[in-house]
């Protein structure tokens, strides 16, 4: 089987070779930028400053700068210095941040008030979860009534489909004029920014259900309330599933926003505070820990989902 | 070319006779009173159903076959409740029906179990909405899957197992209710020849042996013919009853009726009134012009 053939899965090895790929290639492109000198590279780091008055060790200098300085002591006679070629400081090499991945867990914080990064992973997780939990409670439901009748679907669906165009940190300010500065604000927008699409995919996935099940269903004797509990429902289960993770996905991403509302907290306070101190190693890792922690609660989901669903697979 | 010499259709002997007799002494099952229904096509409105008047017998097998678009399917989906007529009555043991409901079994070609049950659980749907407890619904359940064959099979789900063992399913579930009659909508439609030929055996079977009436929709004139008592047959634009036939071939039916004179005399009927001899359509003609090389090798196939 060739790699590319319309529509054909790729075959075991294969496939695992490209998945691999998928994340080697930027890697290989960093690492690239980062150890290949005459890639990119447009700074000098100063190891000696000769006799250029104004340079220092370890000074970042744009290129021609330190050349036009280096001709111009040659001319003059004097000592000239001498440097190694250096990206800026917020691109560090992949060492750097791998380092920082292991450092950013151990190092103590400046301050007593400050949080250890577990900490702060750990804020941003309940933030997460209450959000996307209280968005659920109530989204799955009225998404499957709107997606079973067109009563709750005309009734629903206009006004939300208004509101999910409304940007949900445009109600950062709204949010912590009425429910304080600390968590309850962030909840809020991880609610706002999931809620309102949520209802609307849920919906669609209820109306995408086998209408001929329900027939089924009503000529065996289910009333609304049995083809909702027993029919819709256990019917749209995995496609509900599906969706969840994907809206999981959209939570967050509204996570960085969410956190920047009231007093900052959580892996963004982390971020913001790290970038401050021009720890940018520290930020890409904690960027990394936050594709990771993603990646591997929806590699959960997705293993649990095929354990629970075994009539789709089989 | 020789012509077979068929008998009239109409041609039944006394047993048979004297069967149709007894059977229209029966109570009616399911009367349909004057049944029309018209829709909103894109230009103005289509009546799909005209004038439907039909009696079914207890214990009756009705068939009822038309030309496609004559609207069979709008037909018996109407008498399930699951589609609304525009005027006229539907009446089971003399009680008007408008809504689906248990005591009208469907089953359709494409089977519709459902996948997330296992098989005796989708038997068991009808049997729980109908408000028995679990453990009786089980057991029941439980005969019900034996009684099609497939008790090796109760804990499969639907997509572990072939088209005829979902349909045997389909009918076990929809038999579980004890419906007065069994709506089926061609539900052998879907499935291969041999397989086809095994469920319309199963079929007589389950209805020789349980207190069943059953209306069936096909295209198929053998298993009009083979299975029903009477054929109803339908004409299209506007579906309408053409005629009613009392099919001639004595039952019991066993598959060596399908070369007797009086079974392909009723094929053979039906067929004409289905397609009326030298009614040709110029949609169904080709357009074709000899595009074989005249240097090719097989200049004619013939």
């Amino acid at each position: 089987m060739p790699f590319l053939a319309v529509r054909k899965p790729l075959s075991k090895e294969k496939r695992s070779l490209v998945a691999i790929l998928s994340f080697a290639i930027p890697l290989m492109i960093w690492s690239a930028v980062s150890y290949l000198p005459f890639v990119w590279h447009p700074l000098i780091k100063v190891t000696d400053a000769g006799s250029v008055d104004y340079f220092k060790a370890n000074m970042l200098v744009p290129r021609e700068t330190f050349e036009f300085e280096a001709e111009k002591m040659v001319s003059a006679g004097l000592e000239q210095p001498s440097g190694l070629p250096s990206n800026p400081l917020y691109l560090p090499a992949p060492h750097e941040v791998g380092k920082a991945l292991y450092t950013a867990f151990a190092t103590e914080p400046r301050r007593q008030s400050e949080k250890w990064l577990h900490e702060s992973l750990w804020s941003s997780i309940q933030v997460i979860f209450w959000g996307f939990i209280l968005s659920s409670m109530l989204g799955i439901p009225i998404g499957i009534l709107a997606g079973t009748f067109d009563f709750f679907s005309k009734l629903f669906e206009p006004f939300i489909e208004f509101f999910r165009y409304l940007p949900a940190p445009a109600f950062g300010a709204l949010a912590v004029a009425i429910l304080g500065i600390y968590q309850a604000p962030k909840i809020a927008i991880i609610f706002i920014g999931t809620f309102f699409q949520q209802v609307l995919v849920v919906a669609n996935t209820a109306r995408k259900l086998d209408p001929a099940l329900l027939e089924a269903g009503q000529t065996l004797g289910a009333n609304n309330r049995s083809l909702v509990l027993r029919v819709v429902i256990p019917g749209i289960l995995p496609d509900l599933y599906r969706d969840t993770r994907i809206l999981l996905g959209w939570a967050w991403t509204y996570l960085i926003v969410a956190e920047l509302i009231g007093t900052s907290s959580g892996i963004t306070w982390f971020i913001t505070q790290q970038a401050r101190y021009k720890n940018f190693d520290n930020v890409y890792a904690a960027i990394i820990i936050i594709g990771v922690l993603g990646l591997f609660i929806d590699f959960l989901l997705a293993y649990f989902g095929r354990r629970f669903f075994p009539w789709k697979t089989t | 070319m020789i012509r077979l010499k068929l008998p009239d259709y109409k041609c039944q002997t006394e047993k048979v006779k004297e069967r149709f007799s007894r059977l229209k002494r029966r109570s009616v099952t399911m009367e349909v009173r004057n049944l029309t229904k018209t829709f909103q096509g894109i230009d103005g409105p289509v009546t799909a159903l005209k004038n439907i008047n039909l009696k079914v017998h207890k214990r009756e097998f009705v068939c009822v076959i038309g030309p496609s678009g004559c609207g069979k399917s709008t037909l018996i989906r109407t008498l399930a409740g699951l589609e609304e007529a525009s005027s006229g009555e539907i009446l089971l043991d003399d009680k008007v029906v408008t809504k689906p409901g248990p005591e009208r079994g469907m089953v359709y070609q494409e089977y519709t179990l459902f996948p997330w049950l296992t098989v005796k659980k989708n038997i068991m749907f009808g049997l729980l909405e109908s408000g028995a407890t679990k453990s009786i619904a089980e057991s029941e359940a439980r005969q019900w899957t034996s009684l099609v064959g497939l008790e090796k099979f109760e804990n499969h789900f639907p997509n572990q197992l072939s088209g005829g063992m979902k349909q045997r399913v389909a009918i076990a579930r929809a038999l579980a209710t004890q419906p007065k009659i069994l709506l089926m909508d061609e539900p052998f439609g879907a499935l291969d020849a041999q397989t086809r030929a095994k469920m319309q055996v199963y079929l007589m079977e389950i209805w020789k042996n349980i207190d069943i009436t059953i209306l069936f929709i096909t295209h198929d004139l053998n298993e009009a013919v083979y299975l029903a008592d009477r054929v109803v047959v339908l004409k299209a634009n506007p579906g309408e009853i053409q005629e009613v036939i009392e099919v001639p071939v004595p039952q019991p039916r066993n598959p060596s009726q399908f070369i007797t004179p009086e079974f392909l005399a009723t094929k053979h009927h039906i067929e004409t009134l289905i397609h009326p001899i030298g009614e040709v359509k110029e949609v169904d003609n080709l357009n074709l012009v000899r595009m074989v090389n005249v240097e090719s090798d097989i200049g004619d196939v013939f």
